[in-house]
């Protein structure tokens, strides 16, 4: 199954019942999928007149209790900025999925990590954050879509897979059904017809004095409560090494097999891998920095979460980058090179 | 908008047709979908008429309960503070979106947009285009008046030309600024449209007939009709600079002769 394929299967798992998305390379096997598994299991799917209407559709579906999805690529997600703003101002779940490209502007079709800021300090206007899960293979990429929902669900709140043309692409064997169910919870503030209750009233809009800075303030407890419970990430090796890579999604697992090349070579590297990247592993980093003298940032971009990265290690150890931007992959090779020349 | 001073006292609510003990029957009172309050509103603006005429027709129909409403953004952003039902609120233009994505998960909901004439005609063109031709079972309540009210009187894409507003001091150009959009009649030839009118609030004649209308359309979805639409026809005293009179003497004569009340389209 390829990576947009498993996206999709991972959402109808979930027991997403609306999708709506817009034509954009490299996600364009997500929206065919949808389109298919959606009709045959009795849900809905619409091909959305633009990525701004599709965002809103998705309102409406999350508005109305159910789960919903949207993807996208790149350029794409930058139009839904706006509906991703409201949703998290509405308090509305809903799950959107970043196939990224190369950029800025209309860029390429290739693999990119370019979106990683837009995705973990906010993307649209006001102040907000979204969960971020960075999948590194076809397997996760069923998964985490799987976990976005139900992470949507319980802060309500918009979550965002971030993956790229890569992993869209590829294909891997996968296991489909891993027995686990989703968690739906009640939504009493849903969008049902005031049927033996009050009106429910669905808005982002607080205009009294002081009214929307408690808004702002009930939000930023949420994401606090993000931070203390959803980050996720793997490490290899990190009590002992010297030298600890740090890389997400497709890049991950290139860095890891130039780790692995290292330690085969008897230097004493190892990696994290963040799976969150807001929120982001700063302890995982922290911690790393016990043994770590140097870090090695590897992205597909000029060096986005590098700066998530300086933060947490805060000067206790020199921090590097490796980057390739608008499509360009880094090789294991390459990321070995840096490895020795820091050595 | 003036949202200074505002007081929204929420007072008891009462049926819209009470049958008392004896003979009399009670033929006007507070619809049970409107809330006895005070709104916002300028003097002799169009939107508590519509307010209120939206309102009847959804206690008439017994729907009040299964309705879900889509709020726009513009001078009835706050519509939720005066209607009893489930309301959402949407970006402004991205209505019909909205509620494309309520309806299609709550089919036996009903479903319908309130919407101006800068939300519906300029930034949410697109929503409503395609909203309309995949014939969406929804209702949407468009109010032109012809100027973007709750952002200070700027011209918007129905301004009549030689309109004078805040962004067309010297009046509306056709040359620099284009013409007025009759969107009904756009949205006419789309095969997804069911019933489109045109109608007015100028008079108490109108109101009666803009009645009808509202109600034509609500009929429509729920009779899984398909895509229904009401352009009302609304004053603006303030931001057209005249007294509530003068405005409703403005549609009479000017703004209805270039946008003609009827029905433009019922299938």
């Amino acid at each position: 199954m390829c990576g947009n394929d498993a996206c999709g299967e991972g959402a109808v798992l979930a027991g997403c019942r609306f999708y709506a998305g817009y034509p954009i390379t490299p996600q364009n096997e997500l929206t065919a999928y949808m389109a298919k598994r959606m009709n045959e299991t009795g849900r809905v799917f619409i091909q959305a007149e633009s990525e701004l209407a599709a965002i809103n559709m998705v309102f409406g579906a999350a508005a109305a209790g159910m789960r919903a999805m949207t993807s996208s690529s790149s350029p794409g997600i930058s139009l839904k900025q706006e509906g991703i703003s409201y949703m998290v101002g509405c308090e509305l779940p809903c799950v959107v999925v970043n196939v990224q490209r190369g950029g800025p502007g209309l860029g390429n079709i290739a693999p990119s990590q370019g979106d990683y800021f837009q995705s973990v300090k906010g993307g649209g206007h006001g102040d907000y954050k979204l969960i971020v899960l960075a999948p590194s293979s076809v397997q996760e990429l069923l998964d985490y879509t799987f976990l976005a929902f139900d992470l949507a669900d319980k802060y309500r709140n918009p979550a965002l897979i971030l993956g790229d043309g890569l992993l869209g692409q590829m294909m891997e064997p996968i296991q489909i059904d891993s027995g686990i169910q989703p968690k739906f919870i009640d939504k009493p503030w849903a969008l049902t017809g005031c049927k033996g209750r009050g009106p429910n009233i669905i808005k982002s809009l607080y205009l009294g004095d002081g009214v929307l800075e408690e808004h702002n303030k009930k939000l930023q407890e949420k994401f606090i409560l993000m931070k203390e419970s959803e980050v996720r990430a793997e490490t290899f090796h990190t009590k002992d090494s010297e030298i600890v890579l740090v890389a997400y999604g497709s890049v991950a697992r290139i860095a890891k097999a130039a780790m692995e090349m290292a330690r085969s070579r008897g230097k004493k590297c190892g990696m994290i891998r963040p799976i969150t990247l807001w929120p982001f592993p700063d302890k995982a980093i922290e911690e790393a920095c016990n043994a770590a003298r140097k870090f090695l940032v590897v992205e597909m971009s000029a060096g986005q979460m590098l700066e998530d990265v300086r933060l947490a290690v805060n000067g206790r150890a020199k921090v590097d980058f490796y980057g390739r931007m608008g499509g360009g992959v880094p090789t294991e090779t390459e990321i070995f090179q840096r490895i020795e020349a820091m050595a | 908008m003036r949202p200074k001073n505002r007081k929204t006292k929420k007072r008891k609510n009462y049926p819209a047709i009470k049958q008392s003990n004896d003979t009399t029957t009670v033929l006007f009172s507070q619809p049970a979908s409107l809330y006895a309050v005070e709104n916002h509103y300028c003097a002799g603006c169009g939107h508590g008429i519509v307010h209120r005429l939206v309102c009847e027709a959804i206690d008439e129909f017994g729907i009040r309960e299964r309705v879900i409403a889509v709020a726009p953004v513009g001078c009835a952003v706050i519509a939720y503070d005066y209607w009893n039902f489930d309301v959402t609120e949407a970006a402004h233009g991205r209505t019909p979106a909205v509620a494309t994505g309520i309806k299609r998960v709550r089919p036996n909901n009903i479903v319908f947009t309130y919407q101006g004439d800068g939300d519906l005609a300029a930034i949410g063109t697109a929503e409503i285009i395609h909203a309309a031709n995949r014939g969406e079972n929804i209702t949407i309540i468009f109010v032109n008046n012809g100027v973007y009210g709750m952002t200070g009187g700027q011209m918007a894409p129905t301004t009549l030309a030689g309109q004078r507003t805040a962004t067309t001091i010297h009046g509306r150009s056709l040359r620099r600024e284009g013409y007025p959009i009759k969107i009904l009649e756009m949205l006419a030839v789309l095969p997804g449209t069911k019933y489109l009118e045109r109608v007015s609030v100028h008079s108490a004649h109108e109101v009666l007939r803009a009645k009808r209308a509202i109600s034509k359309a609500f009929k429509m979805q729920i009779d899984n009709k398909g895509f229904s639409m009401v352009e009302v026809l609304s004053m603006c005293p303030t931001y057209w600079d005249m007294t509530p009179i003068q405005a409703a003497d403005r549609i009479k004569n000017e703004v209805s002769t270039f946008y003609p009340l009827g029905v433009i389209k019922s299938c």
